[in-house]
């Protein structure tokens, strides 16, 4: 169906633990077991649960950065697995990601404007000042200044750090942007700015996002549809309004449940 | 109503730059059996007024004004050693990283036992039946007294915090940021757990959180701070409910509700400073 930008099936991902005596023993750990998930074309899914879930490893699986066990991840019509490595990357321009930690996602030793140009010269994406171009204009429309190109990563902010990590993403002209847990390191107001700067170039430049977060309020906000994981499942997904409203599965209901600020535990 | 604590003008700054107020000119007071919640973004001075409460300040800091009344007396006043003897025993502490506050080579029972033996003086049966005693209370089964940190969860590790905090019976709580690192589903059940505790209990708890929705659940008072100072305090129906200054009410519409109902609305900096002057 060509209204979903990103399909797949079957996903299963399994580690291996050395347990036991001396860890001459294992066992095997289903972080992905038959997930089946899809992103629309201009749309947001939301992929919520908590620590272990297998949210994260659903992320890097998606993007190919961790080999599958089984499954297909079929993106605009084609097959990432069938991808050799070049057709790979060349694919990975249209495929970013937004990290969780703007502290470890970039490289301290490199000047912004290299971080966020790095990806042009990668695809080999125009001459060199066409490229200067593209990022001063990048980092201009996520809210900073042409002169911070010059500066290093620790001269910025959490929340403009995270703003550096939009515009490495975004400068490529992107059509599906995976964001993993994008604000959860961010002060509350620094979030609320980074999530309306998601939103809006979201509507201008046509992304569709998958979204990853155990907080469901900024999901809540966020999201077209939710997929709810739980050990490895997806145990309930669809319409974010519908899901919140009437949750059919009982750990949906609980995680809803959970969200501070519904019951008063004082008296 | 007399007051368990009072905070009258706590300022807090460096030792090397005393210009540079980190906290503000801070007062309030919390009364026994109520929590009161201080909620601020980082850098805003919440958990170092709670550190200065507590005489744990960092070396590089210093206490530059203020006092701290707690049952009366003005613990500013103490010795290092008086200190010592209340925290643990009259005051518990609880932080928020339980992976790091637990010792990784000793294990949970000998942890919860410390401040028994220490501020009580129970050894031998007296001390293994209250550290049971204690676990039961936490929702963790006394058969797991021997258990290390890394064989607990996360939310496991917290009940020992939990456990330890409350070993001596304090009559007052402090609690920083003690669910920020859990599940919400663990942070539901760890809220509930301090709630019951306290009401059981009788304690005031200092509870530090930039979370509304967790002040929303826990909170009888509020202190709102920003970039060091106090900007608004009272009973959580006020501040919440109708909130006087405008960083509380910015702060407030940048929170995402769960019903997705409320756009968000960034804090606009350049208006704060000007109606702040």
């Amino acid at each position: 169906m060509s209204d979903f930008i990103l399909t797949a099936k079957g996903l299963t991902k399994i580690y291996k633990q050395r347990s036991g005596k001396f860890g001459f023993g294992s066992t095997t750990i289903k972080a992905l077991d038959d997930v089946a998930v899809s992103v629309r074309q201009g749309r947001t899914l939301a992929v919520v649960g908590e620590s272990g879930s297998g949210k994260s490893t659903l992320a890097r699986c998606l993007l190919q950065l961790q080999p599958l066990d089984a499954g297909e991840v079929h993106f605009e019509g084609r097959n990432l697995a069938g991808l050799n490595g070049s057709e790979l990357r060349a694919a990975r321009r249209h495929l970013q990601m937004v990290f969780q930690d703007p502290f470890a996602s970039l490289n301290p030793r490199m000047k912004v404007g290299d971080i966020v140009g790095e990806g042009l010269l990668i695809h080999k994406l125009g001459n060199a000042s066409e490229r200067r171009e593209r990022v001063v204009r990048m980092l201009q429309r996520v809210g900073l200044l042409a002169t911070d190109m010059e500066k290093y990563p620790h001269e910025f902010s959490g929340g403009q750090r995270q703003r550096i990590g939009i515009a490495r993403a975004l400068v490529l002209e992107p059509k599906l942007v995976v964001c993993d847990e994008p604000v959860s390191a961010l002060d509350v107001s620094i979030q609320a700015q980074i999530l309306l700067l998601l939103k809006e170039l979201q509507q201008e430049m046509g992304l569709s996002y998958l979204f990853i977060s155990h907080d469901l309020r900024v999901v809540r906000h966020m999201a077209d549809e939710i997929a709810v994981m739980h050990r490895g499942r997806v145990v309930e997904q669809g319409d974010v309004a519908r899901i919140y409203a009437e949750p059919q599965q009982e750990y949906t209901r609980k995680l809803l449940n959970s969200i501070p600020g519904q019951h008063r535990l004082a008296h | 109503m007399s007051h368990l604590l009072r905070i009258e003008g706590l300022t807090v700054t460096p030792a090397a730059n005393p210009q540079r107020l980190l906290v503000d000119n801070v007062s309030f007071a919390l009364a026994a059996g109520r929590t009161t919640c201080i909620v601020g973004e980082s850098g805003s001075g919440k958990s170092l007024s709670a550190l200065a409460i507590m005489g744990l300040l960092p070396s590089a800091l210093q206490r530059q004004a203020g006092h701290v009344v707690f049952q009366g007396h003005d613990l500013t006043t103490f010795t290092p050693a008086q200190m010592r003897d209340i925290r643990g025993k009259r005051i518990g502490m609880i932080f928020q990283e339980p992976m790091t506050s637990l010792n990784p080579v000793l294990n949970i029972g000998y942890q919860i036992g410390e401040s028994l033996a220490v501020h009580l003086g129970l050894s031998g049966k007296a001390l293994k039946s209250k550290v049971s005693a204690l676990l039961e209370q936490v929702g963790i089964p006394a058969a797991r007294v021997s258990s290390y940190p890394d064989e607990l969860s996360g939310g496991q590790r917290q009940r020992v915090m939990i456990a330890m905090s409350i070993a001596c019976e304090p009559a007052m709580l402090i609690a920083d940021e003690p669910t920020t690192a859990l599940d919400v589903t663990v942070q539901a059940q760890i809220l509930a757990l301090l709630a019951e505790l306290k009401q059981r209990m009788n304690m005031g708890m200092l509870f530090i959180t930039h979370d509304f929705g967790v002040v929303a659940d826990i909170a009888d008072d509020v202190v709102v701070m920003f970039r060091g100072q106090v900007v608004e305090s009272g009973p959580v129906s006020d501040v919440l409910g109708n909130p006087q200054h405008p960083y509380t009410r910015a702060l407030l519409d940048c929170v995402p509700d769960a019903e997705g109902s409320k756009p968000l609305k960034p804090i606009d900096y350049a208006w704060l400073n000007e109606s702040a002057q």
